[in-house]
C-alpha cells in the first residue's frame, strides 16, 4: 500500500474529533451505545495507525507521510504534517493506549457518559495533532487544543477536590504556553526579516540565524512551557493534584502521553531551534532532571495514597528522560524516548490498576489494604509484573530505556559532571525499587485484615482485555528493542548531529571524539546482531 | 468653503441613507400599531433594512476610494470593513434585542429606532474625515445609545446607568470638542487633508495648539473606548443597561470610537506618535494600565454583566496594543491586526451576551454566576457548548477568534520591536484565562442549587443570534484568511 498518497496522519487526527462529533449526536441516555461506539472508533484509529509503523522508512531523518497545505497564506501559516523516528513511536503510543483507556472507563463513569468520551475523543485529536505538526503554529493550536478536554476530563469527573487541580493544571500550563507564544512570534519575525517573508514551518524556522543573547530568552520561553508540562521539578507541583483528582481515564492519558508532549517538545523544538542555548541551559537541565529523579522518588516513598505515589513516580520517571535529554547523545536521546514509551505503558498501567481497586473499595490509601494477593492473585500477578517493569527489571522494557539514559550520559561530553549526574540519578532506580516494592508489599502481602477486602472480586475480562495488552508490550519491549530504537537512529542521530555542527559553528565549541555509540546488544555482552 | 452635494455623494453612502430611511420608518410605522401587537415585527423590519444595507456595502467593497461631501467623508475599503462589521453586530443585537424585550415585557418599537439611529452615526464614524463630521457622527452615535441605556426604565439601574453614561459622555465629548478647537485654531481648517498638508507644510510644531488639541481628542478617545483611568463609567453603565444594550456597547460602539480614532491617528495625527511627548508614550502607559486593572478586577467579579464590563476594558487594552503597532504604511499589520480583533471580539462578546439573555428570565435575569450558573452547562447542554466557546475564544484559547485576535496583535506589536507591551499582554491573558475558566467551573462542576434551577430561555431570534455567533467565532479562528485579506485591504484604503 502507498502510505504517500493517502493523507494517512490528516486521517488519523481528524478521525477522533469526528468519532467525538458523533459522540456529540447521540441520545445522552445511551451510554451502551456510546461506550461501545468509542471504543470501536479507538480501536479503527488503532488499527489505521499501525500501517504507519510497517511503511516507515527508518533509514532517513526526514520528515515522512509529510502533508502541506495553504492554510492562513496571509501569515504564512501552513498546515504541515510529517513524522520522523522521534515521533512515530509516541504517535503509536497514543493510537494505542486510548482505546485501552475508553475500555477501562465502562463501568468507572457514572454520569455525562457522553461527554466523557467526547472529551477522550476529543483530546486523542489534540495529542496526535500536537506530535505530527511540522508547523509551529499548527502545533500551538494543538497544544492548547489538549487542554480543554482535560480540563474537563479532570474538573467533571475527578474526585472531591478536582476544580482546584483542574484549575490549576489549566493555567500552570497556560503559564508556559504563553510565553512560548511570544517567544514563537519573535522567531517568527527575526526569520522573516532574514529572509523576507513571514512562515511558520519549523524546518524554515530552524534556519534562522539568532544572537545567543536572544536565542536564551526563547529557549527560556519554550523550556518554560515544555518544563511545566514534563513536569520537571520545581514545576511539578501541579502534577500529584492532577493525577490524583483525574478520573482513572484522564491519569492514564495524562501520564501515558500528555507528559511526553514536554519532553517531545524539547526534542522537537526547543533544542533544534535554539541549539547554542540548549548548550548552556543542558547542565542546568541535567540538573533539575537529577533533583527531580530523587526528589520524586523520595516523596513517592512516604505517600499515603497508591495514586499519589504513582503520580511522583512519575516525576522521578521523567526525571531520567529529561536526563537523557540533557546528555545530548545518540544513546542518551534514543533511551530517553524509550524512557517515554516505556513509562506511558507502565506507568498508564499502574494508574489502570489502581483505578481497578479504586472501584472496588472507593479508597486509594495503602494502609486501607494488604494481603490482596490472596484475594485477588490476577491482580497482584499483573501489578507485580507492572511494578517490575516500573522499576527496570531486565527482561522488561523499563530496563532499557533507564539503561541506555545511564550509559549515554555517563559518557556524555555535552555535560559537564556528566559521571557524578549519572550516579546521583542511578540512586533514583534504587530509591524506585524501596518505593514501589515497599508498596506493592504493603498492598498485596501479609495476612487480609480488612474486612472489606474479603470478597474483593479478582480481575473480570475487561479488565484483562485492557491490561493484557499493555503486559506483552511491557516483555516485548524489554526483550527486542531493537525493533524500535533501529527506526529512531536516523533521526535522533540528525538530531544530535545538527545540534553539534550549529553549536560548534556559533561557540567554535570541540566535540572530543566520543566512542561510537554501542547498541545494547554490544553493552550486554550478546552477540545479538540480527538487524 | 461652501459644501457642494452631489448626486454622486448620495450614492457613496447609499447604505447609511438605507439604515437611516428605516431608523425614521420603523418608530413612524409603529404610532399606527395596536398596542397589543407584537412588536417582534419592527424587529424583523429593522432586520430588513439592516440587510440590505449590508448587501449594498458588500457591493460597494472593491471600489477606489473616494471623497464625499466636500471633504466631509471618506468613502474607501476601511469605512465599508466598519460599516459591515456594526451593521452585522447590530443584526445580531437586534435578533437579541426581539427576544429579550418580548421576555422583558418591554418590546417597544423606539428601540429598533433609536439602535438604527445610532447605527447610522456609528457609519459615519468610520468614514468622517472632517474634524467637525467625527464629531456630528459621534453625537448622532452617543445620544441614541444614552436613551437605550435607560430603556427598562422601571429598573432604578438602568436609569443610573443611563445618566451615569450620559453625563460621563458630555464630559467627554467636551474634551473632544476642546481638542476639536485647538487643531481649529491652529490650522484654521478641520478637514483632515487640511491638518495634514499644514503638518506637511510647518511640523507638528509649527502651531503649540497642536499637540494640545491632540492630546484632548486622546482623552475623549480614552473615554470612549473606556481606556483607564477614563474608564470609570463602563462597569456600572454596562451593569446596569439592559443586557441587548450592554453587548451592543460593548462591541459596535467600541469599534466605532476606534474606527474613528484609527483613521484620526493613522493619517492626520501620525507624525505625533513619537515627536516629545507623542501619543505613543501615553497610550503605552494607558494599554499596560487598560489591560492589567481590567483583567485584576475582572477576577472579582460574581455578577457576569459586570465581568464582561472588566473583561471589555481589558480587551480595550489588548486593542491598544494593536493600535500602537500601527505605522504609516500600507501594508501596516498594526491596524489590520486591530481591525481584525474588533470584527473577534464582536462576534465572541455579542455571543456571551446572547448566552446571558438566554439563560435569564423575565425580572429574574440569571446573572450571578455563584448562584445561577451551577449546573446550567447540563441544564443546557448546547448553550453550555456556545457560552465554553465564547470563554475560551475571550480566555484567546485556540482555535478560536480571539486566539487568532491575539495572535495577530501580538505578532504586529512584536514586528514593531513591542516585545515587552506583547509580554505584558500575554501576562494579561494569562490573568484572563481564571475569570473565563470560573463560569465554566460553575457551569460545568459545581451541582446546580437548590430552587436556582432556572430551564433556559427558548426564544428563536436570540438561539439564532448564539448561533451565529459561534459560527463566526470558529470560522474566525479556523479560517480567518478571507477576513484578514479584507482588513488588510481595509488598511491599504487609508493610503
Amino acid at each position: 500500500m502507498d502510505l504517500q498518497a493517502i493523507p494517512i496522519l490528516s486521517l488519523l487526527t481528524f478521525l477522533p474529533l469526528l468519532g467525538a462529533l458523533l459522540v456529540a449526536l447521540m441520545p445522552s441516555k445511551e451510554f451502551g451505545m456510546i461506550k461501545v461506539f468509542a471504543v470501536a472508533w479507538s480501536a479503527l484509529v488503532f488499527v489505521l495507525s499501525l500501517p504507519l509503523l510497517a511503511a516507515f522508512e527508518p533509514g532517513t531523518a526526514a520528515m515522512q507521510f509529510t502533508e502541506m497545505q495553504d492554510w492562513i497564506p496571509e501569515l504564512g501559516i501552513g498546515y504541515r504534517v510529517g513524522v520522523d523516528g522521534i515521533s512515530l513511536l509516541l504517535v503509536m503510543l497514543t493510537t494505542f493506549l486510548t482505546p485501552l483507556v475508553i475500555l477501562s472507563a465502562f463501568s468507572a463513569v457514572e454520569k455525562g457518559m457522553k461527554g466523557f468520551m467526547f472529551s477522550l475523543l476529543f483530546l486523542e485529536t489534540g495529542m496526535l495533532g500536537t506530535l505530527v505538526a511540522t508547523d509551529i503554529f499548527l502545533f500551538y493550536v494543538f497544544w492548547e487544543l489538549m487542554l480543554i478536554p482535560m480540563y474537563f476530563l479532570i474538573g467533571i469527573w475527578g474526585g472531591a477536590n478536582r476544580i482546584y487541580a483542574a484549575v490549576k493544571f489549566f493555567i500552570y500550563t497556560m503559564v508556559g504556553s504563553l510565553f512560548m507564544l511570544v517567544a514563537l512570534l519573535y522567531l517568527y519575525m527575526v526569520h522573516a526579516g532574514q529572509f523576507g517573508g513571514y512562515t511558520t514551518d519549523l524546518l524554515a524556522l530552524a534556519k534562522t540565524a539568532l544572537p545567543v543573547q536572544a536565542q536564551i530568552l526563547m529557549f527560556a520561553a519554550f523550556a518554560l512551557a515544555f518544563a511545566i508540562k514534563v513536569p520537571m521539578f520545581p514545576f511539578h507541583t501541579w502534577l500529584p493534584d492532577a493525577h490524583t483528582e483525574a478520573p482513572t481515564a484522564g491519569s492514564v492519558i495524562l501520564a501515558g502521553v500528555l507528559l511526553k508532549m514536554g519532553t517531545y517538545g524539547f526534542l522537537r523544538f526547543a533544542i533544534p531551534l535554539f541549539p547554542v542555548a540548549a548548550y548552556y541551559a543542558l547542565p542546568y537541565i541535567a540538573g533539575l532532571a537529577v533533583i527531580g529523579i530523587i526528589y520524586g522518588a523520595l516523596v513517592a516513598m512516604v505517600q499515603k495514597d497508591v495514586k499519589r505515589l504513582v503520580a511522583y513516580s512519575s516525576v522521578s520517571h521523567l526525571g531520567f528522560c529529561m536526563l537523557g535529554i540533557a546528555a545530548m547523545n545518540v544513546q542518551a536521546i534514543e533511551g530517553s524516548i524509550y524512557q517515554m514509551l516505556n513509562h506511558g505503558i507502565s506507568t498508564g498501567a499502574l494508574f489502570l490498576l489502581v483505578g481497578v481497586i479504586y472501584e472496588r473499595r472507593h479508597t486509594r490509601l495503602i494502609s486501607e489494604f494488604g494481603g490482596l494477593s490472596a484475594v485477588m492473585p490476577a491482580f497482584a500477578t499483573v501489578f507485580m509484573i507492572t511494578t517490575l517493569s516500573s522499576i527496570g527489571l531486565p527482561g522488561l522494557n523499563g530496563f532499557v530505556g533507564e539503561f541506555l539514559i545511564l550509559v549515554g550520559s555517563f559518557k556524555s561530553m555535552a555535560l559537564p559532571y556528566a559521571k557524578i549526574f549519572t550516579v546521583l540519578a542511578s540512586t533514583g532506580i534504587l530509591l524506585g525499587a524501596v518505593y514501589m516494592l515497599w508498596m506493592f508489599q504493603r498492598v498485596m502481602f501479609g495476612p487480609v485484615t480488612n474486612e472489606k477486602n474479603k470478597d474483593l472480586k479478582d480481575l473480570n475480562l475487561r479488565e484483562f482485555v485492557v491490561l493484557i495488552p499493555l503486559v506483552l508490550l511491557m516483555f516485548f519491549m524489554g526483550l527486542f528493542p531493537n525493533y524500535f530504537l533501529r527506526k529512531m537512529d536516523a533521526s535522533v542521530e540528525n538530531l544530535v548531529s545538527v545540534y553539534r555542527a550549529k553549536v560548534t559553528a556559533q561557540l567554535a565549541v570541540e566535540w572530543p571524539d566520543e566512542a561510537k555509540p554501542l547498541t545494547l546488544s554490544e553493552l550486554l555482552g550478546t552477540s545479538d546482531d540480527a538487524d | 468653503m461652501p459644501i457642494v452635494f452631489t448626486p454622486a455623494d448620495l450614492m457613496h453612502v447609499l447604505p447609511w441613507i438605507v439604515v437611516v430611511a428605516f431608523a425614521i420608518a420603523v418608530p413612524v410605522l409603529d404610532v399606527f400599531a395596536h398596542a397589543e401587537t407584537n412588536r417582534a415585527y419592527a424587529g424583523y423590519l429593522a432586520l430588513v433594512g439592516i440587510g440590505a444595507a449590508f448587501a449594498l456595502t458588500l457591493w460597494q467593497w472593491g471600489a477606489p476610494p473616494t471623497s464625499a461631501f466636500g471633504g466631509m467623508l471618506r468613502v474607501d475599503a476601511f469605512g465599508l470593513f466598519f460599516n459591515a462589521l456594526l451593521l452585522a453586530a447590530a443584526g445580531v443585537t437586534v435578533l437579541l434585542g426581539i427576544g429579550f424585550f418580548h421576555e422583558h415585557g418591554l418590546h417597544r418599537g423606539e428601540f429598533y429606532g433609536l439602535l438604527l439611529m445610532a447605527l447610522s452615526g456609528m457609519m459615519l464614524m468610520g468614514m468622517a474625515s472632517d474634524l467637525l463630521a467625527f464629531f456630528v457622527a459621534l453625537e448622532l452615535m452617543s445620544i441614541p445609545i444614552y436613551v437605550l441605556a435607560a430603556f427598562q426604565r422601571h429598573l432604578n439601574q438602568s436609569v443610573e446607568a443611563a445618566l451615569k453614561y450620559f453625563l460621563m459622555g458630555a464630559f467627554s465629548t467636551a474634551f473632544l470638542l476642546f481638542g476639536i478647537a485647538f487643531v481649529y485654531g491652529a490650522v484654521g481648517a478641520t478637514g483632515y487633508d487640511a491638518v495634514m498638508q499644514f503638518i506637511a507644510a510647518k511640523g507638528v510644531t509649527g502651531s503649540a495648539f497642536l499637540p494640545l488639541g491632540m492630546i484632548f481628542i486622546l482623552i475623549g478617545f480614552a473615554f470612549k473606548v473606556a481606556a483607564v483611568p477614563f474608564h470609570m463609567w463602563t462597569p456600572d453603565v454596562y451593569e446596569g443597561a439592559p443586557t441587548v444594550v450592554t453587548g451592543f456597547m460593548a462591541t459596535a460602539v467600541k469599534a466605532a470610537a476606534f474606527a474613528a480614532f484609527l483613521r484620526l491617528f493613522i493619517t492626520v495625527f501620525y507624525d505625533m506618535k513619537l515627536v516629545g511627548f507623542g501619543w505613543f508614550h501615553i497610550l503605552w502607559v494607558l494599554a499596560v494600565a487598560t489591560m492589567t486593572l481590567g483583567n485584576l478586577t475582572a477576577l472579582m467579579q460574581d455578577n457576569i454583566k459586570r465581568m464582561l464590563a472588566y473583561s471589555s476594558i481589558a480587551h480595550a487594552g489588548y486593542l491598544l496594543v494593536g493600535f500602537l503597532s500601527i505605522t504609516r504604511s500600507p501594508d501596516n499589520n498594526g491596524a489590520a491586526s486591530l481591525l481584525f480583533y474588533l470584527v473577534a471580539y464582536a462576534a465572541m462578546n455579542l455571543g456571551a451576551f446572547g448566552v446571558v439573555i438566554l439563560a435569564g428570565r423575565r425580572d429574574k435575569e440569571n446573572l450571578l454566576v455563584s448562584k445561577g450558573w451551577a449546573g446550567f452547562g447540563f441544564r443546557a447542554p448546547a448553550l453550555g457548548v456556545a457560552m465554553t466557546i465564547f470563554m475560551l475564544s475571550l480566555a484567546g484559547v485556540p482555535p478560536t477568534a480571539g486566539f487568532m485576535g491575539k495572535f495577530y496583535v501580538f505578532k504586529s506589536a512584536i514586528d514593531q520591536g513591542l516585545v515587552l507591551i506583547a509580554v505584558i499582554g500575554v501576562i494579561n491573558s494569562l490573568l484572563s484565562v481564571y475569570y473565563y475558566l470560573r463560569i465554566l467551573v460553575f457551569m460545568y462542576m459545581k451541582p446546580a442549587e437548590e430552587g436556582a434551577e432556572l430551564a433556559p430561555l427558548r426564544s428563536m431570534p436570540v438561539q439564532v443570534a448564539v448561533v451565529i455567533a459561534v459560527v463566526a467565532t470558529l470560522q474566525l479562528g479556523l479560517l480567518p484568511s478571507s477576513f484578514l485579506v479584507a482588513a488588510q485591504t481595509a488598511v491599504r484604503s487609508l493610503f
